[in-house]
């Protein structure tokens, strides 16, 4: 019996995650990078901007911000701020496709077990979180970004207001 | 006109080449060691929670092709499950594994029934003999009426005149 309670106890504390919140430090387990060898972590970019973007290439809605995200990050991207792809619970393949498919410049790495999005708690993709040099997170947005949002809200608060 | 031998062996490696080609072809075509239906029984869509056969989601319907693909190209059942792991990790298992933790979902129901067995048996001992005369060794045996039954059994008949 108390195994049985040990063992349902253990499933639930296992299973539950309330993710983080606005002024928290973002996870950053190293991931396998999605092209080439090695791996990568959100830690690789401290004392940076970063914009994480957990995507898909099955997901209809990040194929449809991954032009807007491009851009912003030709626009903006630089030693002080960089868009962060993050493909979770994709094939490799299909993940390396969507990249060339969209021009994506930016880096990415894998969370093929979704490992990292339960981490960071989120209930689906795409989700972007804007980590500030620190390490905290400054916005969230459970969904798709646009070019209004990323110029309305992220790029001012970019060192610089964004101007690169 | 009979043709010139040189002609004749050529005609002869034709003739070869055209039988030999389409059983090089079959050689060369991989067999099918599993089927989708078999895989997707046993297999998890990561973003669904359900089995990969009842799932129907952009997610599942990718999963399906790639595990159609490796089918296509003759992979066995397991080699098919570690190219899902190594793409979704472990979770992508619908069945547990036999090691580590996992381990547990099987041992756990044994022991449980083993356990269960034990005490039934022990149950059955201590009721049984709980049935058993002080000191006596075999079950209780029905025991017939003493004398003050019988000539209280005497007296009732003889009041009734039957």
């Amino acid at each position: 019996m108390l195994a049985v309670v040990g063992l349902l106890t253990f499933g639930l504390l296992s299973k539950g995650s309330s993710g983080i919140a606005v002024g928290e430090v973002a996870p950053a387990a190293p991931l396998p990078q999605l092209e080439g060898g090695g791996t990568g972590s959100l830690a690789d970019y401290r004392g940076r901007w970063v914009l994480v973007n957990f995507w898909a290439s099955w997901c209809v809605p990040c194929r449809e911000e991954a032009p807007a995200l491009e851009q912003f990050q030709k626009r903006h991207g630089n030693a002080g701020f960089t868009v962060l792809g993050i493909d979770s619970r994709d094939l490799s393949g299909d993940g390396r496709a969507f990249v060339r498919r969209y021009g994506l410049t930016y880096p990415q790495l894998r969370d093929g077990d979704g490992a990292t999005a339960h981490d960071f708690g989120t209930t689906g993709v795409p989700e972007n979180y804007l980590i500030d040099p620190d390490g905290k997170v400054r916005l969230l947005v459970r969904g798709p970004v646009n070019e209004e949002y990323l110029d309305g809200e992220v790029a001012p608060l970019l060192p610089g207001g964004g101007q690169s | 006109m009979r043709p010139r031998p040189a002609l004749a062996a050529w005609l002869g490696v034709a003739a070869a080449l055209l039988a030999i080609g389409p059983l090089g072809a079959r050689a060369a075509t991989p067999q099918p060691q599993t089927s989708l239906s078999e895989i997707s029984a046993e297999v998890m869509c990561p973003v669904c929670g359900t089995l990969l056969e009842l799932a129907e989601s952009p997610q599942a319907l990718r999963e399906k092709a790639f595990v159609s693909r490796l089918v296509a190209e003759g992979r066995s059942k397991d080699q098919i499950k570690d190219a899902l792991v190594a793409e979704y990790g472990t979770e992508v298992l619908a069945l547990p594994q036999g090691s580590g933790f996992d381990l547990s979902a099987y041992l756990v129901p044994i022991i449980a029934f083993v356990i269960a067995v034990i005490a039934l048996a022990i149950g059955v001992l201590r009721w049984r003999r709980a049935g058993d005369p002080p000191g006596g060794d075999g079950p209780a045996r029905p025991r017939g009426p003493n004398a003050a039954d019988s000539e209280r059994l005497d007296a009732d008949l003889a009041r009734y005149d039957l």
